[in-house]
């Protein structure tokens, strides 16, 4: 954060030669201020702050119970699946993709470690880690139809969806299963134990904010989505970034898939589908990251999730019913890319003058 | 600006051997003869400025030197070899690099990252962005290329600046021939003089040669070494800088363009 930070707030009519501009502190404030509306991240995080007063507030006046670690760990079981499969959209979305397919990944996941141990007798570490594998070759398939084919990922992924969604229903006959013995101990690690999920998703994030705003590849995403001519003609391998971008999607769905079955114990064709997917979407989205490509960051993802995950803990907190709950997501939604458009617009205006 | 000065450099810079060589280039498309027979040399740390109106076949001749078409006939010789340029990377392998107004810059990154863009440099498994920044500010700087920071991004500069960044950035990737598709195209005087004190500190410094297209006579005049004139598919007029003049090109132009109304008026005369 502190190098967008950093950037978006450098002096842009200062004095030639890149000498610091004068009178710094007497612009400070202002400039600060306009930085911080530049920077979306600023604003998801106070708006989270204020929803877990609000929160707080209301249930210590009533039946007490949004401070308690029953619900801190409520709150993170359901922010972790949403974080993680976000972080790989925001890569998606930076470079000017989107995989609408990956909730399905999610749901066929723990089938296939499942049928593979139950089935195949293929030992449980190998199970987790072939089923992982699934990920990466049904995000190469995203990548060659988008790519190389050509398909725009819209449909290229709304296509890979429905038939990931056929394969888990055709050889699971739409039956719940149980999480085979040998996985039940490293499932501990991966998703029943009850910090798991944000600590996995923490975890993903540090390694993958660091991959967007400090490597080769997150500097190579970005440019493929701000400019993909240009940056091919610069050499820039886009398609390789593509690929790339959509089997990381894909895995980290896979990953969660696997983490939610070990939490719920059960492994169930009616989990996951497009409801993780539009949430982790929504939460990229409400975070900064732009559905055009060029810019977004994992840190808005995360702060989007925690507030989408902080909405739904919430409303169920202070026993209002949960009804109301996707109007204020959708409000929420169109709230955040208003502003967007909007400070795009006061940007863009700041520059010309 | 100091016309004297440049002009007295004009006379010493061209010296040394041809570092390219076009020979009898043509191309058609379909039943168009864009270039008809091409010959055009370039001499090392030379400025050539190519003239010519539209559709005479000056961007056609610059796509075929970098590579993005082949021709349909003639050769092209670089340092005295002779070779088939098949693609825009094997172009660039070859130290020819074209830029073109506003493409390759990518807004939402960093001067220096644009600067960097595929050639960064890596202190693994992370980016040595302070060192990029570090010796991209030094590069500018010693271009003379004025602008704020190496840190705002792309989108914030005017379209001169990232004009220059693109300059920049082209011969800070060894780039030998620079070619410049109208470099002054759409920029106000102010930018125009930013972009032709950039391309004088290259010829000064004598190691990067530059075939730069314009429609302004008189601002090439001025950085130019010699210049070429395009007409329909043919170099028409071949002359040092300093031995020509604004008001001459304008005749030579305006002469043919007289000649071409006379010639379509007798063609009318004939069908009617």
């Amino acid at each position: 954060m502190s190098d967008t930070a950093e950037r978006t707030s450098a002096p842009v009519g200062g004095p030639p030669g890149g000498q610091p501009s004068r009178g710094f502190s007497q612009n400070f404030l202002r400039r600060s201020a306009v930085g911080a509306m530049q920077q979306r991240e600023a604003t998801v995080f106070v708006v989270v702050v204020l929803l877990i007063i609000y929160f707080g507030f209301i249930s210590s006046v009533g039946r007490a119970t949004f401070f308690t670690k029953i619900d801190l760990i409520n709150v993170s079981q359901i922010a972790g699946p949403i974080i993680i499969i976000a972080i790989g959209e925001v890569f998606l979305l930076i470079c000017g993709e989107i995989d609408l397919s990956v909730g399905f990944t999610y749901t066929l996941a723990p089938f296939l470690m499942h049928y593979l141990i139950d089935f195949y007798h293929v030992p449980g570490i190998l199970a987790i880690l072939l089923s992982l594998g699934m990920g990466l070759v049904v995000g190469w398939v995203n990548g060659f139809l988008t790519v190389t084919v050509g398909l725009p990922s819209f449909v290229a992924t709304l296509g890979t969806g429905f038939a990931l969604q056929g394969i888990m229903l055709i050889t699971s006959h739409a039956e719940q299963s149980a999480i085979p013995g040998p996985v039940q101990g490293i499932g501990h690690w991966i998703g029943t134990f009850a910090w798991a999920e944000i600590g996995w998703a923490i975890f993903f994030v540090i390694i993958f904010h660091l991959v967007l705003r400090r490597t080769r590849w997150g500097l190579h995403t970005i440019a493929v989505g701000g400019n993909q001519l240009g940056a091919q003609e610069a050499g820039v391998n886009a398609a390789r970034i593509k690929y790339g971008n959509f089997m990381l999607t894909a895995t980290l769905g896979a990953f969660v898939g696997l983490q939610v079955a070990f939490q719920t114990s059960v492994i169930d064709p009616s989990s996951g589908g497009y409801q993780p997917m539009f949430y982790s979407v929504a939460a990229a989205v409400i975070g900064g990251t732009a559905m055009l490509g060029g810019s977004g960051t994992v840190i808005g993802a995360l702060l989007g999730s925690i507030m989408l995950a902080v909405l739904t803990d919430g409303f169920n907190v202070i026993g209002v019913s949960a009804n109301p709950l996707p109007l204020i997501f959708g409000l929420a939604i169109l709230l955040a890319m208003t502003a967007n458009v909007v400070f795009a617009r006061l940007r863009e205006r700041g520059r010309a003058l | 600006m100091t016309a004297v000065t440049s002009q007295g450099q004009a006379a010493q810079a061209p010296s040394g051997e041809d570092v390219l060589r076009v020979e009898h280039i043509s191309k058609r498309f379909g039943a168009v003869t864009a270039l008809r027979d091409i010959n055009l040399h370039l001499k090392r740390g030379e400025v050539l400025a190519l003239l010519g109106d539209n559709g005479a076949g000056k961007s056609t001749l610059i796509k075929i030197i970098c590579g993005f078409q082949q021709p349909d006939g003639g050769r092209i010789l670089i340092d005295g070899q002779e070779v088939t340029i098949n693609s825009v990377g094997h172009a660039r392998q070859l130290g020819i690099d074209v830029v073109y107004q506003d493409l390759a810059l990518v807004n939402q990154l960093s001067v220096y990252h644009n600067m960097f863009l595929k050639r960064e440099i890596v202190r693994w498994p992370f980016l040595a962005n302070k060192k990029m920044r570090r010796i991209a500010r030094e590069h500018l700087d010693e271009l003379g290329v004025n602008i704020p920071s190496v840190d705002v991004d792309v989108a914030k500069l005017s379209g001169g600046q990232r004009q220059a960044i693109a300059v920049a950035r082209a011969v800070f990737t060894d780039a030998k021939i620079l070619l410049l598709d109208e470099p002054l195209a759409a920029m106000g005087a102010k930018e125009a003089a930013m972009i032709l004190d950039l391309v004088r500190d290259l010829k000064q410094q004598g190691e990067v040669s530059v075939i730069i297209i314009a429609h302004n006579y008189g601002q090439v005049l001025e950085i130019s070494d010699r210049i070429n004139l395009l007409q329909h598919g043919e170099i028409t007029f071949d002359k040092a800088s300093k031995d020509t003049s604004v008001t001459e090109l304008n005749e030579i132009v305006i002469e043919e363009y007289r000649r071409a109304l006379a010639d379509r008026r007798k063609a009318e005369g004939k069908t009617a």
